[in-house]
């Protein structure tokens, strides 16, 4: 049943995002770089130059782990990262509610340049609106960076092949799980923290060890399955997934229990999916492990020659297939 | 409890092996009832585990599923009147009724929220009194409590401006009516945990005795669904049709005396229809006479149409184990999670919506 307005499942970062971006963003704009799909994308007329945007919209604005200052420095700085590049600069762009505690405005705004600092990128331009009451819900922070990838290195979906292996930062889940929890009276009894950090460090430091890695993307809205989704289909291979081998905190696995989620569709903001030719998957897992946000790393699987498909081996040895979410049902996650 | 024992591999391969060991060979029939079974064998991947020729059917367990379009149909009329607040569970926002789903209301201006509890909307209805607010309530005997303590507290505290659609169903007719259907043959019925709790085990004597067919009420985890499904496989192999509690740990013969009495206090069976299937006599409940201003479709007067199924839909051939999901023409095709056709594709617990996130064995 199509309709003709935004509905929020839109914006959950599944399937139907998928289609608003391709079917109505994408042929407008209709630009070759767009196309592409990735999380930041080539500068023209340079060749080492990215760029990237992101929004943030989370509410509760502060959360266990982190809050929405934290989160809209390293959600775009690791989107820089993805592409291998070092992030140089970044702009802000703060929409705030009428009424909005400055007390409030101040934390966050620390909080960004704590991460701003960590990451070591600088917050170089920026922008100030004030809307009505009502017309926004407290403040919504976007924010854009540029940055300089290393000679001869590129991190893209195109650069993968059967038998990668495949690799991830550590425990998944646990940013949607902690918002969710933040958000619920339900569950007073559970402390999750959200995995936001910015991994810019990490990735510089794997490439610098491991020149081979060969792709990068955070598994942000839709969690590790809507990404290896999207990667494969731009590659045109498959991966396997050995169940038993993602690791999921055990307060993460008791909340999926109680609310029916599966921690595969979950969103994070400070993991990392990283393909890696098998051979220097252990020297990349030591280099990621010795990194304060990847000392819980893991190879959870690695590429097929079956075509387009992510397949999840159980637990219990039976294989299905992983189809692409719907996305979040929860709004303003991130 | 801790129960990582319930999904430990070994004992899942030594149950895998026994159940080898007894199946008589042949095709047999093993339908669950309870979308709860539906999503974890299909996320655990029990299907591609068991010998060839059993085939594990989902039937009419996903509250969701069975709701008429008629039911939707009236949601979105309520929900496109002015200070009609309109609350109810996640899953039905999606489901597409003839023109449109709640979540489409909702992005044009209609005022529709998601609840977590029925109880929520009577301390929202007693803030904003201004407003109507009513519930569009689905579920089986796991739901039907809270919603009546819902009734009944609206009533203690006078409340005016709450009403409920009531579209509740009752588990043991639509077995009757499985176990009658000429087009499907049903070997034995993995009997759902949580209505179970509520009703007792006790409540599938009926059929077991009088249809020869096993019942085995089974909990959640791989080991809990794997032993129920091994009994009624030894049960078949054995010649016997039994009741067995295979979720001893929450089920009980009598189930929750309590509940069952909140329930009848204020409902009354009535016949009703599921999706797909048709009118199954008693299988619904209404709310009886004393609590009828809380009625929401006498209260606005909203009649419930005849709507058909939108075209090429397969949903009640699936509902009734006829058909598998990826055996339906519009399956993964025309209908997908993004843009579901009909409803056993829109609940997280509908039996499509399983097929196409779990994708069956590879």
């Amino acid at each position: 049943m199509k309709t003709d307005r935004i509905l929020v499942t839109h914006g959950g970062g599944g399937a139907l995002t998928r289609e608003l971006i391709e079917e109505t963003i994408a042929p407008i704009f209709n630009s070759e770089l767009l196309n592409k799909f990735e999380d930041s994308s080539l500068i023209p007329a340079t060749d080492r130059l990215v760029m990237t945007t992101d929004s943030h919209v989370v509410k509760p604005l502060f959360f266990p782990g982190g809050d929405i200052g934290r989160l809209s420095i390293s959600g775009t700085v690791n989107d820089i990262a993805t592409s291998g590049a070092r992030p140089l600069a970044i702009s802000v762009g703060l929409i705030i509610e009428e009424g909005f505690s400055l007390e409030d405005l101040k934390i966050i705004l620390k909080s960004m340049k704590d991460t701003a600092d960590e990451a070591e990128v600088h917050i170089i331009t920026g922008d100030t609106k004030v809307v009505e009451r009502g017309k926004a819900d407290g403040i919504y922070i976007n924010t854009s960076a540029v940055g300089l990838l290393p000679e001869d290195i590129h991190l893209r979906p195109a650069n993968i092949e059967p038998g990668d292996a495949v690799l991830i930062t550590g425990p998944i889940g646990n940013h949607e799980a902690a918002i969710i929890a933040a958000r619920n009276e339900l569950l007073p009894d559970v402390k999750i923290s959200s995995d936001c950090a910015p991994l810019g460090g990490l990735i510089k430091k794997l490439i610098d060890e491991v020149p081979e890695v060969k792709c990068a993307r955070d598994p942000t809205r839709g969690g590790v399955a809507a990404t290896l989704i999207e990667i494969i289909e731009s590659s045109g291979f498959g991966v396997e997934l050995d169940e038993k081998e993602i690791p999921v905190d055990d307060d993460v696995k008791s909340l999926c229990d109680i609310l029916g989620m599966d921690p595969l569709l979950m969103a994070n903001e400070g993991k990392m999916l990283i393909f890696v030719p098998e051979d220097r998957s252990n020297r990349a897992l030591e280099v990621m492990r010795k990194d304060k946000y990847g000392k819980n790393s893991r190879k959870i699987g690695f590429v097929t020659d079956n075509k387009k498909r992510l397949v999840l081996r159980t637990i219990y040895g039976a294989k299905r297939i992983i189809t692409m979410p719907m996305g979040s049902q929860l709004p303003r996650i991130c | 409890m801790d129960l990582a024992k319930f999904r430990d591999t070994e004992y899942v391969k030594n149950l895998i092996d026994k159940l080898y060991a007894v199946y008589p060979g042949g095709k047999i029939n093993v339908m669950e009832v309870c979308g709860t079974h539906t999503m974890a064998i299909g996320s655990y991947g029990l299907r591609s585990l068991v010998p060839e020729g059993l085939r594990l059917l989902s039937g009419p367990g996903c509250p969701v599923c069975v709701t008429p379009n008629s039911i939707i149909n009236a949601a979105v009329e309520l929900a496109l009147i002015p200070d009609i607040v309109v609350t109810t569970f996640g899953d039905m926002m999606r489901v597409p009724g003839s023109e449109k789903t709640l979540e489409v209301c909702k992005a044009e201006g209609a005022d529709v929220r998601v609840l977590y509890s029925p109880l929520d909307m009577i301390e929202m209805a007693e803030s904003q009194l201004n407003k109507n607010f009513v519930f569009i309530s689905v579920g089986f005997e796991t739901t039907t409590p809270g919603i009546a303590l819902t009734v009944l507290e609206a009533k203690r505290r006078n409340l005016k401006n709450v009403s409920f659609i009531c579209s509740n169903r009752l588990v043991i007719p639509a077995l009757r009516i499985l176990s009658e259907a000429e087009d499907i043959n049903i070997d034995g019925f993995l009997c759902p945990g949580h209505v179970s709790v509520i009703i007792g085990y006790g409540a599938y004597e009926e059929i077991s005795e009088r249809y020869k067919i096993p019942c085995v009420v089974a909990g959640f985890e791989p080991v809990d669904i794997l032993m129920a499904v091994y009994e009624i496989v030894r049960q078949i192999a054995n010649n016997e049709s039994r009741v067995v509690n295979s979720y001893g740990r929450v089920v009980t013969r009598e189930g929750n005396i309590e509940a069952q009495r909140v329930i009848e206090k204020v409902f009354v069976p009535a016949d009703a229809e599921w999706r797909g299937i048709g009118v199954i006599p008693m299988s619904g409940l209404e709310l009886r006479e004393e609590f009828s201003e809380y009625d929401a479709l006498k209260k606005f007067k909203i009649e419930l149409r005849d709507a058909p199924d939108p075209p090429g839909c397969r949903c009640g051939d699936v509902l009734k184990g006829v058909l598998l999901p990826p055996e339906c023409p519009l399956f993964g095709k025309k209908c997908k999670p993004e843009s579901p056709v009909g409803p056993c594709m829109v609940s997280s617990e509908g039996s499509c919506a399983a097929y196409y996130k779990y994708g069956g064995a590879e």
